[in-house]
């Protein structure tokens, strides 16, 4: 994910996190499957706002590393 | 019997705003026992029932990990309220059902308030709720809570639940063929055992068992550890069998089959956009400037700038009228009680300690109500946004700046409301560690010690010297935030998944009534302690009295000058007013008397246990260059930051020295042969970093839920301090840097 440019989208491929980030992700709708949206950066680049069900949520691009997606 | 109804939902559902729509300002807030979560119950009042309503935390899901979902799972077992109304963001439809589905998993008897039906509108969409209630088995009432639509529907709902006295069916959703036979499995295990069934439903604990859940596995192993151990064994082979499989978990399993059944009920033309969906929410739009890569922190630095302006200097108008108000007090009580121990112990103890306690309510209403505004509206999600990458290398969170600014990260803030500012932080962790730093800003009381001593010594570059000392505290306590979170708090970084709620406009009941909950809090749980440790301070620069052989000798002496003038004289300034112009003669009488007295404070200070304390310290204080009198003035700084500077008056014969005008003290240590540049600079460092005020101490210690922590500060800061103090004074006496 820490690849993709802003206002691209894509759909999760596979989430690599477990334990309490993995339950975490999970918790806030970032399933397999499901299609996000690039919403943009921070000022430093880091962390990263990503739009998923309508939502806009915020990710460390060191946790977005272990989100795999495909992009459209 | 009295019906108790639980509310819950994610955060920013519009919950709390639901919340005291009902209850109104009928509201109690207090603590869950030995944690930090809140705990709001309140009353709704209708047709003359009187119904008990209980807020629970906000979450998104009912796992184990965060206090908050425990709390929430916790209430809906031990309680087993009669319905559990679950407020769903319309606006957002499916992550919201994500806990209502844990809700009805459980087996709790829910009841839906679809909220924010109208914003859901303006955006295009469409619900069903007909529907949406027939597919779950639920009542879904459209609310908009804002506007207090809905209300009455949603409770007359409630109360049918309440009324019925009928288990709810709860929801078996399908986790997939391999979860689906070994749940079958275990739960015959559970129901042959009775196994936690009084109080969980079979399926449940079978599923906490696969998810990993250290709670529920802590109290199967207590109550049937071989049933439990053999539980978390066919949990263990189901998830490596999973994992040989599919490389997945049994818990992400289960999250996407959650998923997967609502977006199926969903998908069945309960959800409806009207348009496009991919058009840009007003929200985004404000975002692309807010958070503009030059724009945002210039548009953040100008925010907390006036948060800080606001909350210092609107509440300087109150702030006064309550030293007015006090002063006044404590001028009628020194004229109409008689002199004596009972006069102190009222002026010095208990009117300055409760002056003392409620001075700062201004200071936190204010505090509190432009951090609601900043929370309410989104705003402070975006700042912990765009600060979290610098915040991230110390080991705290984006959210931390709010407190340390607060604090004092702009010189002349306060670390009580920095103290509590710090519950806009959500992860434990990062919490405390901002909780245990803040006080290393230079607030508004250090002002005073520095501006004294910067005076005698660096008068020549006073504003540069002003700004190091903000730079210091900044390092210092951004590297400490960071040593304790590789020592005693240790611990991974909390996630940052965090929500960026849409902007939203406020009300002002929601802000009105989350300030005065703050303020009462403040008041009744830090006041009584803080008006106690405020007596026991006076009692220690009071206790034991100079002995009467001493005060004899004071007497004789202020006998003999008075004797050794003309009588006209004596009675002169005996007769005089405060404002009576005096005689030349009178006046120098009146100096002389005057100097004697504070001979006298001088001597009982040091004759009272804090004297003892800081004349018996001062073999071990001279490392860093500090005098007794330099000890007994930190002492006092204990109870407030800018009495070190009236204590060292009083220390040096001054009698009591106006913190703002500190001239003579100035000039009596700029020529005091004690006293040298480099010994004021360890005395800053010291002033920096040493144990926090203790109404400051007193909060940590509530915020954080233990008083381990209140006295970790005291103690840790305290020899941090010194350690630093006198490294700055030997290192520099050893290389010969500003001496006398």
């Amino acid at each position: 994910m820490r690849q993709m440019r802003d206002n691209q989208t894509g759909i999760i491929s596979a989430i690599k996190a477990d334990g309490e980030l993995g339950r975490r992700i999970r918790d806030m709708g970032l399933v397999s499957g499901a299609s996000i949206q690039i919403q943009g950066r921070a000022p430093l680049y880091d962390p990263v706002a990503l739009r998923v069900m309508g939502f806009t949520l915020t990710l460390r691009n060191n946790e977005a590393d272990l989100i795999d997606v495909e992009v459209e | 019997m009295e019906t108790i109804i639980a509310l819950a939902g994610n955060p920013n559902s519009g919950k709390t705003t639901l919340f005291n729509g009902l209850t109104g300002a009928r509201q109690h807030v207090g603590n869950y026992p030995g944690i930090t979560v809140e705990k709001k119950q309140g009353t709704y009042v209708c047709n003359g029932s009187r119904i008990t309503i209980v807020d629970l935390p906000g979450t998104y899901s009912l796992t184990a990990y965060s206090q908050e979902e425990v709390v929430a799972r916790n209430f809906l077992v031990d309680e087993n309220p009669k319905v559990v109304i679950d407020i769903v963001d319309a606006s957002n439809l499916e992550r919201n059902l994500y806990l209502t589905l844990q809700f009805m998993e459980m087996g709790a008897p829910v009841c839906i308030a679809l909220n924010m039906v109208d914003v859901a509108r303006k955006r295009g969409i469409e619900i069903d709720e007909k529907k949406l209630s027939a597919f779950l088995g639920v009542p879904v009432i459209p609310t908009v809570a804002r506007k207090g639509l809905g209300k009455t529907a949603l409770m007359d709902a409630a109360e049918k639940i309440a009324g019925k006295n009928k288990k709810p069916v709860p929801l078996d959703i399908s986790y997939g063929v391999d979860v689906d036979q070994t749940l079958l499995d275990m739960e015959a295990e559970i129901r042959k055992k009775n196994f936690l069934t009084n109080n969980y439903r079979a399926r449940w604990v079978a599923l906490k068992y696969l998810e990993n859940d250290e709670q529920i596995r802590a109290i199967g192993k207590k109550t049937n550890p071989a049933l439990s151990a053999k539980l978390e064994k066919t949990a263990t082979d189901l998830s490596g069998h999973l994992q040989d499989t599919l490389n997945t978990y049994p818990e992400a399993v289960i999250a996407d089959h959650r998923y997967g059944y609502i977006r199926s009920i969903v998908n069945k033309g309960i959800i409806s956009f009207q348009q496009d969906q991919s058009r840009y929410f007003v929200s985004d739009k404000i975002d692309k400037i807010l958070t503009h890569r030059f724009l945002g922190p210039l548009i953040m630095i100008a925010t907390l700038m006036g948060l800080y302006h606001f909350t210092f200097t609107c509440s300087e108008t109150p702030v006064g009228w309550l030293d007015f108000f006090f002063g006044w007090i404590g001028g009628a009580a020194d004229a109409y009680l008689p002199d004596g121990l009972i006069k102190s112990l009222v002026i010095s103890g208990i009117i300055d300690g409760v002056g003392g306690v409620l001075g700062f309510v201004p200071l936190i209403m204010f505090m509190f109500f432009g951090i609601s505004v900043l929370e309410d509206t989104g705003y402070l999600a975006r700042v912990a946004f765009m600060l979290d990458r610098i915040f991230q290398i110390f080991g705290l969170h984006g959210s931390s700046v709010m407190a340390f600014i607060i604090s004092g990260g702009i010189a002349g803030g306060c670390a009580v409301p920095g103290v509590m500012a710090t519950r806009t932080l959500r992860s434990p962790r990062e919490r405390l560690a901002t909780l245990l730093t803040v006080p290393f800003m230079n607030c508004g009381a250090k002002l005073p010690v520095f501006a004294l001593l910067v005076g005698a010594f660096f008068a020549q570059n006073k504003a540069g010297v002003m700004f190091i000392i903000t730079l210091v505290a900044w390092g210092g306590a951004l590297v400490i935030a960071k040593f304790l979170r590789i020592t005693v708090i240790k611990g991974a970084a909390a996630p940052f998944v965090m929500e960026l709620p849409p902007y939203r406009l406020p009300t002002f009941k929601g802000l009105a009534i989350h300030t005065w909950e703050r303020t009462l809090q403040y008041i009744k749980k830090a006041g009584t302690i803080i008006l106690g440790i405020s007596v026991i301070l006076w009692a220690m620069m009071t206790f034991p009295g100079l002995p009467e052989s001493q005060t004899q000798g004071f007497e004789t002496l202020r006998q003999a000058e008075i004797s050794a003038v003309h009588s006209m004289v004596a009675a002169e300034l005996a007769s005089a007013g405060e404002k009576t112009k005096l005689s030349a003669e009178a006046r120098i009488l009146q100096n002389t008397l005057w100097k004697i007295d504070a001979g006298k404070a001088e001597a009982a200070l040091k004759y009272s246990i804090a004297g003892r304390l800081g004349s018996a310290m001062e073999s071990v204080s001279r490392l860093a260059g500090f005098d007794w009198r330099t000890n007994i003035a930190l002492m006092g700084g204990f109870a407030a930051k800018e009495v070190v500077v009236s204590t060292l008056g009083t220390a040096y014969s001054l009698g009591n020295v106006d913190p703002e005008e500190n001239e003579s003290l100035s000039q009596i240590l700029a020529n005091d042969p004690n006293w040298s540049p480099l010994a004021a600079l360890s005395l800053i460092i010291f002033t920096i970093f040493y144990a926090p005020c203790f109404v400051a101490v007193v909060c940590i210690a509530r915020e954080s839920g233990s008083w381990k922590w209140g006295l970790f500060s005291m103690t840790f800061n305290t020899i941090l301090a010194f350690v630093l103090a006198t490294l700055v004074f030997q290192i520099g006496t050893a290389m010969g840097l500003l001496g006398r």
